[in-house]
């Protein structure tokens, strides 16, 4: 039996009108209805951080989010960081560092930059640890990814 | 994606109340870092949801007149870490829900979820405990107010009747006003880790030096969280020294009763809780304004 929801949503921008399951996460709507493939699900139950997206300014993992949830808000994706064609200055920094092997995990970990970048604190190295902690990456070993976001918040504060 | 048969958005107290005295089968979903990963591991069932998260007035925190500071069940642990009046009231509390998960988890799980779901592991319960809070339990024919202790009935079992809704977290003045309190989370990492043993101690010292009262609890020591009444009683009236306080310690041991799992041996566990238990002695009784007497 299906439950049938109608939900109104802003994504990176653009609104979206969906007949949507109760029963579907939000990374699923993202994914699988709006073709934004740049969430990904790791291990879908909020461990590793590969889903995570904006929604109304906070980082939350989608793969724990129903898509009812996500009636009224506005999302933003890593699909909607870059403006024609130019990098975001988080995206620009985790190329100039090299913070990206796999790339699995990267689309989460910039989202979750993006959303510091865009708070404006300031952000000791042990803080920016502590706020990508919800976030995996098999490949880099972090170092990188953390000079990358150490990069970009030292240029946000400039 | 998930087997969801029914889903309501309740709007009001009274409407979410009702559609669960409607069909007591029906579950709460509040934060859903719980209920979906549990929805996961059995996808074959589907389930009735009864979302709380429009219930605004299930977010306040706020204090009361007779200066009781309740907590919403909705209050996510983002919103606790972040929240004046509990930074400013219950460190303990900001200590503990820092320690929940990753900045994600935090902003979606809730207090109220932490403690429903009967978790032994619940980093909110053993400060909840040593804070001797008060859970305010609704339904739609009455309402009644329980101490936190009597609430746990075992692992992942809760006192919650059917059509029951938590609805306040309630600490009286007198449990936190010129306490220190100390919240301990043992775990193979820093964040995104479960507690392989929780400690919590608030207490209040006389001149500074001596234990005037103590409360200790434990989490992940016994199949719900406890409070070590023996060690307590054991410590009050006494100087704050590394022998009382490692005696405290081990009567803590002994009144708990933790078993092996696969994240930790019963033996480490027991070693765990002696110490932690008169490390978490030392910090509070360092935080309620205590001097070194050693």
């Amino acid at each position: 039996m299906k439950t049938i929801k109608r939900i109104s949503l802003n994504v990176n921008g653009k609104r979206h009108e969906l007949d949507i399951n109760a029963g579907e996460t939000l990374l699923e709507i993202l994914r699988e209805r709006l073709h934004l493939t740049g969430a990904k699900e790791g291990c879908g139950v909020g461990e590793c951080g590969a889903c995570t997206v904006i929604v109304d300014g906070v980082p939350l993992n989608a793969c724990l989010y129903l898509g009812v949830w996500a009636d009224g808000k506005t999302i933003t994706t890593v699909e909607g960081l870059a403006t024609e064609g130019e990098l975001s200055k988080v995206q620009q920094a985790f190329v100039s560092e090299g913070a990206v092997q796999c790339g699995f995990c990267t689309p989460g970990i910039v989202i979750t930059a993006s959303a510091m970048a865009a708070g404006g604190r300031s952000y000791t190295r042990d803080k920016i640890k502590q706020e990508l902690a919800g976030h995996l990456c098999r490949c880099t070993g972090y170092q990188k990814i953390v000079n990358a976001v150490e990069l970009v918040l030292k240029e946000e504060q400039d | 994606m998930f087997l969801v048969e029914e889903y309501y958005e309740a709007q009001t107290l009274d409407e979410a109340l009702l559609l669960m005295a409607d069909k007591p089968e029906r579950q709460i979903i509040a934060g859903g870092t719980d209920l979906l990963i549990k929805m996961r591991e059995d996808p074959v069932k589907s389930v009735q949801l009864i979302s709380i998260r429009s219930l605004e007035a299930l977010k306040t925190i706020s204090l009361l007149d007779d200066k009781t500071l309740s907590i919403g069940p909705l209050a996510t642990f983002y919103d606790l870490a972040t929240d004046p009046l509990i930074r400013g009231q219950l460190p303990i509390l900001v200590e503990a829900a820092l320690t929940v998960g990753g900045p994600q988890l935090r902003a979606m799980a809730t207090i109220g979820g932490n403690i429903c779901n009967g978790a032994p592991s619940a980093d909110s319960a053993p400060v909840l405990f040593a804070l001797d809070a008060r859970l305010r339990l609704q339904s739609k024919d009455q309402t009644r107010i329980i101490p936190i202790q009597e609430f746990y009935r075992g692992p992942g079992l809760v006192d919650l009747k059917p059509g029951e809704l938590l609805t306040a977290i309630t600490i009286a003045e007198e449990s936190y006003r010129g306490q220190g309190g100390s919240y301990i989370k043992f775990a193979p990492r820093k964040a995104m880790d479960l507690a392989m043993i929780g400690v919590a101690v608030t207490c209040r010292l006389a001149q500074r030096q001596h234990f005037e009262e103590v409360r200790i609890s434990l989490g992940v020591a016994a199949p719900t969280p406890i409070r070590c009444i023996r060690a307590e009683k054991f410590a009050r009236k006494k100087a704050v020294t590394e022998e009382v306080m490692a005696e405290a310690g081990r009567l803590a041991l002994a009144e708990a009763s933790p078993r092996s799992s696969w994240r930790a041996s019963r033996e480490y566990r027991e070693h765990l809780i002696v110490e932690l238990t008169a490390r978490a002695m030392k910090t509070a009784a360092s935080r309620a304004g205590g001097l070194e007497n050693d």
